[in-house]
Formats: structure tokens, sequence, C-alpha cells
């Protein structure tokens, strides 16, 4: 075999390690362009589970038709979304409409990526208060909901019934814990949720947070304190599996659906999946400290308009976004996609065609934003230290007090 | 390559076909045959500088700025010298990330390393169903990553698991494989080693192959069988198919990021972050993207592959052309 120069060899090398290496974070700055013919408009969706043949697809093209141009429609995985939006406007070729997960806006609000509504005329009167909130920073306005989900309790009937419990009793969380530990007692388990070490986990743990009274400023106040150790406690009685630290909410739902739970925290887009459960199910408000029902966070996506060179582009974009969040249109899109519509008169016939959606739109109603309370950018870095927190209490590296003081000094060190 | 790139004016030289054999008269032939030289490169050229030299040039240039969603956008940020690098080793996650990067390196090495040696060495007996059962043991290599960490995430679970209900019915305790800090890196590295044993079992395998047999039989002779073999003849005799398979399952490993990912998203808590996931976790890993420290921990990842690959070329002039 020929020996191979030296200087060969350390080119090899550093070859080898460049390609280690690369893959971890290099931002490619090739983005294909999207859309710049004039009569074609780019949207981007964070849907992908849509396909050509659905109905979402169809209603895109005929926003499309009806504004005169075609529509090149893209659906990307929700959590690309944010990267793949900030680097086509780092590109100059950002989609003509977005649709992006609430909490995202005010990030990409903060990036000057998107128009405001009084820029691009968009209308957003007709929306509840409380879902526009996450899309207002700064005292403008940078998109409409295109839909709404929020979390609430599942309750398997049967399991309740055979430990004793009427669901009705849970109102806060004495009730819910004695509801648990009936529930072990009977021999089933209690609740399973998902902590994972995602912004899933901090949604999910919100409106525990929320509902002891929590702010997310302080995430050391003994009611934060309070609604870790809930959770913790929960664990630790085996009310809860430890499977939750790893848990997505599909695989929530997934231990949820096999029957041996009593409660599941899941969302509003379950709803289709619960149909197909096997067993009889209800839905009950997350319970508040004292009682009554907890504010949870909205879900669900903005209708977003990104800045463009040619400004004359945004008169159609915002025909298409108007198409889009049209009452009927909304309707028929948050049916799709399980959600509930935000104005409230879509909301009244979501109602009229299934009453079951009655405790949801109530829950929307009680919601709210994540980046609200003037958050804004700053919410990303608080929710990061609050589900390291969450994950650092549940799997017992340290306790609730530990773990909440650490995460509220890194979050304040983060957002000052 | 010299065959190919004869300019017409060098068909009429006297012997071009030995023209290899004869560099004193290659020189000879002028600037065409160097330029059609340099035109065959240009390709390699510009490939190795638009997927390898730019990408790293601007990782290297976002993890000298202060990266803003802003700033990143308008391609403005300011130049910011080490700062990111200070901030990411001043970060409490630091130490813990390059500990288990370390541990999570090593102990996959040697496992995969040893497994895959000792599997190198039964397969090379030629049994009936050798072949066979060296072609299942490549099924794990043979898997996206994506299943094959799915389903050791599924296995490992501490409530359906598979592992944990094996463990139960022997009347062991289950054990939070994936959801304990105590547990989490140990986990990954056994999903990792698992993936990573064809892989050293193939090259392996095939720097077996290349031993001949009649070292063997010699060996024979002079009353070297079993342990004493493999030690004395074996070991030293694959020591450079062994050199290469480590450097490469070195880099492979460094890189690891989405077995873990899938798996644990680093955690619970950071006890299974590696540089490789920590550098995702900054810059992709939340709402709010941090380029500028992501990429700050991804070029550590590349100056230690490059470290390694350096000692790796200074044991290998240190055996002097044992090659």
């Amino acid at each position: 075999m020929k020996t191979f120069g030296t200087g060969q060899r350390v080119f090899g090398v550093a070859l080898a390690a460049l390609i280690a290496a690369s893959g971890t974070v290099a931002c490619s700055s090739s983005e294909e362009t999207s859309g710049d013919a004039a009569g074609s408009y780019a949207i981007w969706d964070p849907y992908p589970q849509f396909d050509g043949g659905s109905d979402w697809v169809k209603l895109l093209t005929k926003c499309g038709t009806d504004a005169g141009v075609t529509v090149t429609r893209t659906g990307y995985d929700t959590t690309d979304l944010t990267n793949k939006a900030l680097l086509a406007a780092q590109q100059g070729n950002s989609p003509d409409v977005l649709i992006v997960d609430n909490p995202v806006v005010s990030t990409l609000a903060e990036a000057g990526v998107l128009t405001t509504t009084e820029e691009n005329k968009l209308d957003t009167s007709a929306m509840s208060a409380n879902l526009l909130g996450a899309g207002q920073s700064g005292g403008k306005t940078y998109g409409v909901p295109i839909g709404a989900n929020t979390l609430a309790l599942y309750y398997n009937r049967a399991v309740l019934t055979a430990a004793g419990v009427d669901p009705a009793s849970v109102t806060d969380w004495a009730t819910l814990n004695a509801a648990l530990a009936k529930v072990a007692a009977a021999g089933k388990k209690g609740i399973t949720f998902s902590a994972i070490g995602t912004e899933e986990g901090s949604f999910q743990f919100l409106p525990w947070f929320w509902g002891s009274g929590a702010r997310l400023t302080t995430l050391d106040s003994p009611e934060a304190v309070a609604a870790v150790s809930l959770w913790t406690d929960w664990l630790k009685k085996g009310h809860a599996p430890n499977s939750v630290i790893n848990n997505t909410q599909t695989t929530s739902w997934q231990e949820f659906a096999s029957g041996e739970y009593a409660f599941a925290e899941n969302g509003t887009w379950q709803l289709g999946n619960a149909k197909k459960l096997g067993f009889e199910y209800g839905i009950i408000a997350i319970p508040a400290t004292a009682g009554g029902p907890a504010p949870a966070p909205t879900g669900g996506e903005f209708v977003t308009i990104p800045a463009q060179k040619q400004a004359d582009r945004y008169a159609t974009s915002q025909k298409l976004v108007a198409c889009l969040t049209s009452d009927d249109n909304l309707l028929a899109t948050d049916t799709t996609l399980s959600y509930i519509a935000p104005t409230p008169e879509a909301q009244a016939k979501q109602v009229a065609a299934n009453p079951e959606l009655k405790v949801w739109v109530e829950a929307v109603g009680a919601a709210k934003g994540r980046t609200g309370d003037d958050l804004g950018t700053k919410y990303p870095k608080i929710s990061e230290q609050l589900w390291k927190a969450v994950q650092a209490a549940l799997s017992g590296s340290k306790t609730p007090q530990a773990a909440m003081t650490e995460a509220q000094s890194a979050a304040a060190a983060a957002t000052k | 390559m010299s065959a190919t790139t004869r300019s017409p004016r060098d068909r009429a030289a006297p012997a071009p076909a030995r023209s290899r054999a004869h560099p004193a008269r290659r020189l000879a032939r002028g600037d065409t045959g160097r330029w059609a030289a340099w035109a065959f490169l240009l390709p390699l050229l510009a490939y190795l500088l638009a997927f390898y030299a730019y990408p790293l040039y601007r990782n290297l240039d976002l993890s000298l700025r202060d990266y803003t969603v802003r700033s990143f956008v308008r391609g403005d940020a300011p130049f910011i010298g080490l700062a990111n690098y200070r901030e990411v080793a001043d970060n409490p996650t630091f130490v813990p990330a390059v500990t288990h990067t370390l541990v999570f390196t090593a102990a996959s090495l040697v496992l995969q390393f040893g497994i895959g040696m000792a599997l190198a060495v039964f397969f090379h007996q030629h049994f009936r169903l050798s072949a066979t059962l060296r072609a299942l043991f490549l099924v794990p290599w043979l898997l996206p990553l994506i299943v094959s960490s799915s389903t050791w995430s599924w296995m490992l679970n501490s409530e359906a698991g598979v592992v944990n209900t094996f463990l139960g019915a022997l009347g062991l305790a289950p054990v939070n494989w994936l959801t304990s800090p105590n547990w989490s890196l140990a986990s990954v590295i056994i999903a990792n080693v698992w993936i990573g044993i064809p892989f050293n079992l193939v090259l392996l395998y095939s720097g077996l192959q290349g031993i001949s047999p009649q070292v063997y039989e010699a060996a024979a002779l002079d009353g070297a069988t079993g342990w004493k073999r493999f030690w004395r003849l074996t070991f030293p005799l694959l020591r450079p198919v062994s050199a290469i398979t480590l450097l490469l399952g070195l880099v492979y490993t460094l890189k690891v990021f989405d077995i873990i990912w899938i798996m644990t998203r680093g955690g619970p808590a950071d006890s299974s972050t590696t540089l490789a996931t920590w550098s995702y976790q900054l810059g992709f890993g939340s709402l709010l993207p941090q380029f500028g420290p992501g990429a700050a921990v991804g070029n550590l990842l590349i100056v230690a592959a490059l470290a390694f690959g350096l000692v790796y070329i200074r044991v290998q002039r240190r055996q002097g052309g044992t090659e």
C-alpha cells in the first residue's frame, strides 16, 4: 500500500473533522426562491400532514384563484418553520403569506420579518382579544389568528366510576389530588401529561403554573414552586408515570388511550382521536389552585404577511389572508384542524354544529397568550428555563425550590 | 490522470504512454498540460469551497458576531470577538456537556470496537451460516437513525418499555432509562454502541481477511493458539485497520446528535447533553434561536475533532510506515 504524504493526510483528517462538525450548526444560506414571479404567491404553513388533495390545500388554491393569482404552498414541520422563515427573510425571499405558531410571531416581529396590520391593512376587529394578544407587541399587531387550541383534562369515565370519583367534583388542586388518590387505590393510573424538555413541556406546565397564581417574571415565587411540587409529588406518589419526563403530547395521549389512566392533559386537537378511543371520555377544565378554571396557554397559528421588497404585493397577500380568515373558511379550516375559531361568531357556529366543543370554547376564552403580558421575545428564554427546572424537579436531580430558584436567576440573566 | 489530460501536442511526443515513468518528460510538456490538470481540479475545488470552506467560514463568522434575530435578518450583527465563546464557557451547561461528550465518545468507542473485534474474529472462523449471521449484524447500520432511535426509545420507556417488562419478569426493579439523570447517558450510549457495532465489525473483518493464512499456520507450528494468537498476531497485524476504524468511529461519535435528540432531547436536566445536542439546542431548540453561541459550540466540536485527527497523525508517524 502506498503511504500518503503527511500533508495529504493532515488535509484528509481536517476534512473528516469538518464533515464531523459541519453537520451541527451549518446555517445554509441557500434557500430556494419563493414565488418571485408575478402572479405566483408563496404560502408557507406548518401543516405538513395535509397533502395536495386535502381540504386545506384546496382552500388555499381557491383563495388564490379568487384573488387572481396562483398559490405555491409549502408545508413545513412547525419546529422547522421559525428558522426557515428567518433564513428566507435574510435572503430577501420571504413567502408572501406565512402561517406560524403564535409564540413565534413576536420573535419574527422582533426580527423585522413581519408587516404590521397598519402596513398590510388586515382587519383584526372580529378576533377575540385574548387570542390576538399573542400576535401583538409594542402596541402593534402582526397577524391574524387562524384558529386556537388550548389544554384541558380528558378523563376516562369508566376508570373514574370504578374509583368512585365524580368528575364534576374536581374543581381545584385538593379535589384533583383526592381523585388521583382514589384512582390509585382502585389500582388504576392517575394522570398523564407531557413534561418533555422542549417548548411542549412548558406549554403543558403553564396551566398549573398560572393556575397557582405564579407569574412568568418570577419563577421562584412560592406559587411557582407549589406548581412544580404538585407535579413532582404526583410522580413520587405514582399518580403520574415517570415516563411523563420524556412524553410528547402525542406519547402522553397514547398512554391515555391505553385505558389505564383516569386523566390526561391534552389539547383540542386530540378531539378527533378521542372519538376513536373505544371508551367513554369527558373533558373538564384544568383547575386552578383555589378552584375555577386555570388560564391555559393559547396554541394555534397566526396568519402573517412577511415584509417584501415590492410593497405592491401586500394588497394581494391581504386578499389571500382575508379569504383564509373569513368566517366560513375559518369554520372549515378549524374543523379540519380540530381548532376553535378565533372569532365569537364562528365559535357560536362551531358549538351549534357540535355541542361537545362548548367546554373548549370556554377554555379558549379563559386562555392567554404565552408571549402576552408584554413578555414578547423574553418568553422563549423564560420558557427554556421553566422546562429545564420542571425536568430537573421531576427527575429528582433538584428539589422544586432549588430548581425554580436557579431557573429564575438564569432567566433573569438571559432577559436583562 | 496524466493519461487523460494529454493535449494534442503531447500526442506527438515519442512515448506518451510511459509518461508516468518519466517525470522529466512530463515537465517538458509545457503549460497546456498544467492548465488541463487545473481544469480537472476545478470542480473538486469549487465543491470543496462551496460545501466545506464557505459553511465553515459562515459558522466561524456566526460565532464571532452578536446575532439577535433582528441582526440575523438584516445582516448587520456587530463583531464581538470571542464573547460568544466566553458566554458558552461560563454557561452552567458547558462542563456537563463537555464531560458527557467525552464519556459518550470514549465509552461508545471502547464498546463498539471491543464487541466489533470480538464478532469479527468470531465470524472469521467461517462456520456454517456465518455469512448469513454477519449480514444480520449489519441491520442496525442499514436502518435509518430515526427508526432505530425511536425503537430504542420505545423499548426503554419507563412505563411500557419491553426492557423494563423483561427486568420485571426477572424480578428486578424497573429502571427509568430515559428519564433518570443517572441513566439517560448510559441509555444513549447503549443505543449508539448497538448502531456502531456493524461499522466496526465490517472494517475489522475485512482487515482480518487481509492477514495471510500462512502467518497463522506458521504461528500454529510455533504453538501459538487461542488468546496468544490473537494478542501476538491478529491484534498487531490489525493495527493500521484498527487505527482508521477508531478514528472514523471517533469522528462519527463526536457528532452523534440524532440518537440523543430523539431519545432524550439531551435531558432530563442536561444529563445526556453533549456538545452536539447543545449546539443544536442553542441554535434551533427554542423559539428564539441563539445562532452565535450555537455556532461557537459547533466550532468547539470541529476543533476537538481536528485535535484528535492530529493525534492520530502523530501516532501514525511514530509507528513509521507500518501501513
